[in-house]
């Protein structure tokens, strides 16, 4: 496996708060990846230095082995890095298929024809005539998933793509992202939902503190102390239990 | 479904032909010259507001600096006619430069204003427009100071001479509707309501955000400053106050948000409503304070009533007389099942 994907020791402050501190992150080729943590341990604020949104103090980011830090998300987007957002963000006062259409690189009628693909593939192609302010919280977040899907990225970072979701279309978002990776797509996901991503994910990354605390698959992460006191705030015990 | 759209567009088509009829026949009809001069008026500025439309309706940034490109077409049509003695309707060849100079003036200005958002970009427009309109006052060998520039005279008859204005007006409006309609349809326009609606997410999926905006931003500038050029021929002089007037954007703004922002047909209808009524309060009563009182006024009734303007508020009353309350939007099933390959679709 080679890390598609690769965060190298970065550094982001706001203020006086520390966000992500020496933050290493590797997501291999066609997997999926998991990354939790409490609140306000870095996992947005790592998604938005990758994607562009916000700049990096200090470190590296790399797509593909190309030093992509610090570069504008429309060129980060066009690099082969589409994301989601925590709060769903479309555009409300255009049609589902204008949104599909804003991301599209193809021709008009290629483009249509594309976009309604990728609709019915989430299950909202009936839709795709009603402005996209109507649709309900989920059918966003299934929006938000087809309208990346447009550009054929090589990676997708997906934020907390279950939250705020009826379970049963968190199934049904779980059953798109295992359809896509088994066609070859790489996931980056950050999620509270910890059945979601453990059952999703190949291997899950640790952060506490804007750094990474574990590496490993779901099931040693499952049961690794330092995880667990990351999460219960207990005091960690000696024996590192190294994981990854 | 598909008889029920065709039926649509060929009454959309044939309300069009009996537009089109009525504009051509309208100086035909009413051959007097006050309302034919109402009718110019009205025309300009439908052509103003539906360019404005373009840049600030559709992207969402608000432009009060419009002024600018319009004195700045009104002056260079005259500042070129008068140093290169263009004399007679070989001076019309000058509208062209208007647009140029609207165009070279809205990319360095766009270039600064952009950078911010919303209100901060909506202060920055008023400031650029304060000193346009202090260097035409005071670039006085240039701009000729208090007295602006005069139009050279246009060899037309006095009965005929608002009759041919009104042609041009119309196709300056005719035209810039078009275009309008172009860009809406259009990659460009989906970009520019993308960046309307979240700017930050359009980035985010690719859209170059500034390059759209300064490229909306221009267009607009440059029709704004050739329809500029119309109008001082027509008014026959240029004068800082007049050319440079902060209720220009003001107007512009209202006519747009009566009809209704970020449409086509909306903001025309407001400039068509708007304009003929202050031009009817400015004569009936002469004390010029009344009818921006009244415009004033009229800004707060339509906030308070019909904050989406003429046109979407209609639209909207329309739908739901249409679905009688059903809900927009059905729940999702969720339908593994009958998802089509990914790879077959163009998600691997």
């Amino acid at each position: 496996m080679t890390a598609l994907l690769r965060t190298e020791d970065v550094h982001k402050s706001y203020g006086g708060v520390r966000a992500l501190d020496s933050c290493s992150v590797e997501i291999d080729e066609g997997t999926v990846a998991g990354l939790i943590g409490p609140n306000g341990s870095g996992k947005t604020t790592l998604f938005n230095v990758i994607t562009g949104y916000a700049r990096a103090d200090a470190g590296q980011v790399y797509l593909a082995g190309k030093n992509i830090t610090n570069v504008a998300p429309d060129k980060v987007f066009t690099l082969g890095i589409g994301r989601t957002f925590q709060l769903t963000r479309i555009f409300a006062s255009l049609t589902v298929l204008e949104n599909m259409l804003v991301a599209s690189r193809h021709g008009r009628s290629s483009a249509r024809r594309r976009a309604m693909e990728q609709l019915e593939f989430v299950g909202i192609a009936g839709h795709h005539a009603a402005l996209a302010g109507t649709l309900s919280y989920g059918q966003r977040k299934l929006l938000e998933l087809a309208y990346v899907l447009v550009a054929d990225p090589a990676v997708i970072l997906l934020d907390e793509p279950a939250g705020g979701v009826n379970p049963s279309l968190v199934n049904h978002i779980g059953d798109r992202i295992r359809e896509l990776n088994a066609a070859g797509k790489t996931f980056l996901i950050v999620e509270h939902n910890m059945e979601f991503v453990m059952g999703l994910c190949d291997r899950i990354t640790v952060l506490d503190s804007g750094g990474v605390v574990a590496t490993g698959p779901p099931g040693i992460i499952r049961t690794d102390r330092r995880v667990l006191n990351a999460y219960l705030g207990d005091d960690l015990d000696d024996d590192p239990g190294e994981s990854s | 479904m598909i008889g029920t759209a065709s039926r649509q567009s060929a009454a959309a088509g044939l309300a069009l032909v009996v537009l089109a009829v009525a504009a051509v026949g309208f100086p035909l009809v009413f051959s007097s010259p006050v309302v034919t001069n109402y009718a110019v008026y009205a025309l300009i500025f439908a052509a103003v507001v539906s360019a404005w439309n373009v840049f600030s309706g559709f992207s969402g940034y608000i432009s009060l600096g419009h002024a600018v490109f319009f004195g700045s077409g009104a002056y260079a049509v005259g500042i070129a006619a008068r140093d290169w003695h263009v004399n007679g309707v070989g001076v019309f060849g000058l509208l062209p430069l208007a647009a140029v100079a609207g165009a070279a003036i809205a990319v360095p200005f766009g270039l600064v204003a952009l950078r911010v958002r919303r209100h901060t970009f909506i202060v920055i427009t008023i400031a650029v427009f304060f000193i346009f309109q202090l260097m035409a006052y005071n670039l006085t060998s240039f701009t000729g100071g208090t007295v602006g520039v005069s139009a050279p005279f246009l060899p037309w008859s006095p009965t005929s001479f608002n009759d041919h204005f009104y042609y041009i007006a119309l196709g300056c409006a005719a035209g810039m509707i078009v275009i309008a309609a172009l860009v809406r349809r259009s990659r460009f326009g989906l970009q520019l309501r993308a960046i309307r609606d979240d700017e930050d997410r359009a980035r985010g999926l690719g859209v170059r955000a500034m390059r759209v905006k300064l490229a909306a931003f221009v267009l607009s500038a440059a029709v704004t400053a050739l329809v500029g050029g119309v109008w001082f021929l027509y008014l026959t002089q240029a004068q800082p106050p007049s050319a440079y007037d902060p209720l220009f954007d003001l107007s512009i703004v209202l006519m747009a948000f009566l009809g209704g922002l970020g449409t086509i047909t909306g903001p025309v209808l407001g400039a068509l409503i708007i304009e003929p009524g202050q031009l009817y309060l400015t004569i009936k009563y002469t004390n010029g304070y009344l009818s921006e009182i009244l415009l004033g006024a009229l800004f707060l009734l339509i906030v308070l009533f019909v904050p989406r303007g003429i046109v979407p508020t209609g639209g909207e009353w329309i739908r739901r007389l249409r679905t009688r309350g059903r809900p927009v939007v059905a729940p999702t099933a969720p339908a593994a099942a009958a998802a089509p390959d990914p790879a077959r679709s163009g998600g691997a």
